[in-house]
């Protein structure tokens, strides 16, 4: 255990805790102005790097896989957001949409046990307009009972949408362990006093910290941002003084799915793209969150930086306890200030 | 003319009378299917208690589960402790260990109201997993423990019909245990604190020792759900004690209905035939079970066990228009 073990260490560990910022930065602005745990956010980290891949595939282009997987997530994010999580306007679309899944899934199920009924496209589609028509009447006939206060319901109701994820996953994009290849420019290594630093690394820790420089930016100088701050703060005050926080949340929800997406591009080449990639990222992004505070952009930065560290060197000096020393702290900070670091009471 | 208690008393003992006798008779597979279910029935109930009774949402109940599991695990294959009639004892230590991660998170935990409850219960049954899956001297890492010989004491537990009597007779112990304290004067000043804590405590209530042991009972019967899993399942891996289990178990209960306890039975049955008999047949059972999770989150808030209250409700409003008598949440975030 030398210094260099400790640099190379330490460079890890912070070109990690930069991709952590990625994921964590938008599930804490999510959280912050919408008061939701979003258990779907890894899905977002997850499909990000395989849309990435299915653009390189067609493309040849890393470059261009980046923004089109960010911008085609944050998309999915919107429409979840809209949909699902605050229907209010859209009950006829969530309604329809909900009951167009339900029919596929039956009519899957009687193509699976009698066959003969369902043979070919068109009377897969017959079958499925009638119980997509038929189950919409139902559903609009169930009185909903809002869950924007409820904060259970609202986990409980991302854990489908990621499983639902989850499974279009792998059934689009199968179940093998994939690698983002990105340009040939970050191959290379940068020798500085004898120690080799991974350029794309070096580019992760970039990126990052131009990414939050620039949300930093927009949160702090624009009128949005302060609409933002101000929905954080305080949210019933801020409809009260006239911010469109349904905008807001929109605009935050769909800013979430893009940066984890991003992180998605960017981790795929170092961590791969498989199933299961999405529930291994959501607890650590969660970690960056609260030992941050949640809604706080400086906050999700230091505890980007404090998880990727503690991951780095948990894993090297006592590997047979390094989840712990990861989650541990996040406990006590709970436990102590439930707000977070850097978190607003 | 019985009292509708009375009524569902006995409609319940019809369910399960009726349960012990079809399973026993039906194939191998459906005699597995239902030990494993009526397993996390008990863990279901056990997260009833909080979720339920209490108004705390436990997204860590995973943990009480996990370390129950590794109990019996370690004890059988290291020190050859609980094969024989040494089980019982097993059992009760299983319980013990639960009750005592229970008493240890809970100091950290009850003090958290609405979503810094939910975080917190995530971050310490992440704790958990992370030693699961990294303790490897002591928990077999990511590869798990295989528990290959279940007890053996007069009765033949290798066969699946004994061994899912005996699973069966502790879910009924759980059941009427736990149905006992929810009628108890304690289990009703949860219910009080579910609903208006403040109240509860201008009432002179403590409501941090009444949420911090029912947060321990629920501990102790997680814990006696992961002893039997051991058996049942006969692989303990960081598996057990994932994220997604906790969740799982929250869904059975809300699928079922929140504060019925059985509500997290007719759960946990739903969602275990999902996972391991749809997913035997078709490759996209993830979708109905990702599906369950969005219509019962969104339709049926009240769960299965809330249907009738909701079509007598409707029925009613469009006579006179009644006050609404549905809960306007499952949990009360606090202001």
């Amino acid at each position: 255990m030398n210094t260099q073990f400790w640099i190379i260490q330490a460079f890890n560990g912070i070109s990690y805790g930069a991709l952590l910022f990625l994921v964590g930065s938008g599930l804490s602005l999510i959280f912050g102005v919408m008061r939701i745990v979003n258990l779907a956010h890894g899905a977002y980290f997850l499909w990000g790097g395989y849309i990435a891949l299915s653009v390189i595939w067609v493309t040849g282009s890393w470059a261009l896989s980046l923004p089109v997987a960010a911008l085609a997530v944050a998309a999915i994010g919107l429409v979840m957001e809209r949909l699902f999580l605050r229907s209010e306007g859209f009950e006829y679309l969530r309604n329809g949409s909900i009951a167009l899944g339900v029919a596929i899934l039956i009519t899957l199920a009687i193509g699976n046990w009698s066959p003969s009924v369902v043979s070919g496209w068109a009377p897969f589609v017959t079958v499925t307009a009638i119980l997509t028509i038929a189950l919409y009447f139902l559903l609009t006939r169930i009185p909903i009972i809002p869950i924007e206060t409820d904060v259970l319901r609202q986990v409980l109701l991302t854990v489908g949408f990621a499983f639902l994820f989850q499974q279009a996953a792998l059934d689009i994009w199968g179940g093998d362990n994939m690698d983002i290849v990105p340009a040939d420019m970050f191959n290379t290594s940068v020798v500085i006093g004898g120690i080799y630093f991974p350029a794309y690394r070096a580019f992760m820790i970039a990126t990052a910290a131009g990414i939050g420089l620039v949300i930093w930016l927009v949160m702090e100088k624009t009128r949005m941002g302060a609409a933002v701050r101000a929905t954080v703060d305080d949210a019933q005050m801020a409809r009260g003084v006239g911010i469109d926080t349904n905008r807001v949340s929109m605009f935050i929800f769909a800013l979430g799915a893009f940066l984890a997406a991003l992180g998605g591009v960017i981790g795929g080449a170092f961590l791969g793209i498989y199933p299961g990639l999405d529930f291994e990222m959501l607890p650590l992004a969660f970690a960056v969150v609260i030992i941050g505070g949640m809604g706080s952009l400086v906050g999700a930065a230091i505890g980007a930086l404090a998880v990727g560290l503690a991951d780095n060197f948990g894993k090297a000096l006592f590997p047979e306890i390094s989840y712990f020393t990861l989650y541990a702290p996040m406990v006590l900070i709970l436990a102590v200030k439930p707000t977070g670091l850097f978190g607003r009471e | 003319m019985m009292s509708s208690q009375k009524f569902k008393i006995l409609m319940v003992a019809v369910a399960l009378v009726a349960l012990a006798y079809i399973v026993p008779h039906s194939s191998s597979f459906v005699v597995l299917l239902a030990t494993r279910a009526l397993v996390f029935a008990i863990l279901a109930m056990s997260l009833d208690i909080l979720l339920g009774f209490t108004g705390l949402p436990s997204l860590g109940q995973a943990a009480y589960f996990g370390v129950g599991a590794y109990l019996t695990a370690i004890l059988a294959t290291k020190f050859h402790v609980g094969l024989g009639w040494d089980f019982w004892l097993v059992v009760i230590y299983g319980m013990l260990i639960g009750a005592a991660l229970a008493a240890l998170f809970g100091l950290f935990a009850i003090r958290a109201t609405g979503v810094y409850f939910l975080m917190i219960t995530l971050a310490l049954g992440q704790c958990v997993w992370g030693l699961a899956y990294r303790w490897n001297s002591l928990t077999g890492g990511d590869n798990g423990i295989s528990v290959t010989a279940r007890p053996t004491f007069g009765l033949d537990l290798t066969n699946e019909r004994t061994f899912f009597f005996l699973v069966f007779g502790f879910f009924l112990f759980t059941l009427i245990s736990l149905y006992v304290l929810v009628q108890s004067p304690f289990g009703r000043s949860l219910a009080g604190i579910r609903e208006r804590e403040l109240r509860m405590q201008i009432l002179g209530y403590n409501t941090w020792l009444h949420k911090y042991i029912a947060f321990v009972i629920a501990g102790a019967f997680g814990g006696l759900s992961g002893v039997l899993w051991a058996h049942t399942n006969g692989l303990v891996s960081p598996e057990t004690v994932v994220l997604t289990t906790s969740v799982d178990a929250l869904l059975m209960v809300v699928l079922g209905g929140a504060g019925t306890l059985v509500g997290g039975v007719i759960g946990s049955v739903i969602v275990f035939g999902l996972r391991e008999y749809l997913s035997t047949l078709v490759p996209w059972w993830q979708y109905v079970l990702g599906g369950v999770y969005v219509l019962t989150i969104l339709y049926l808030p009240t769960g299965l066990m809330g249907i009738p209250a909701r079509i007598r409700q409707a029925r009613g409003s469009s006579d006179k228009s009644t006050k609404s008598a549905t809960p306007e949440k499952l949990v009360p975030t606090p202001s």
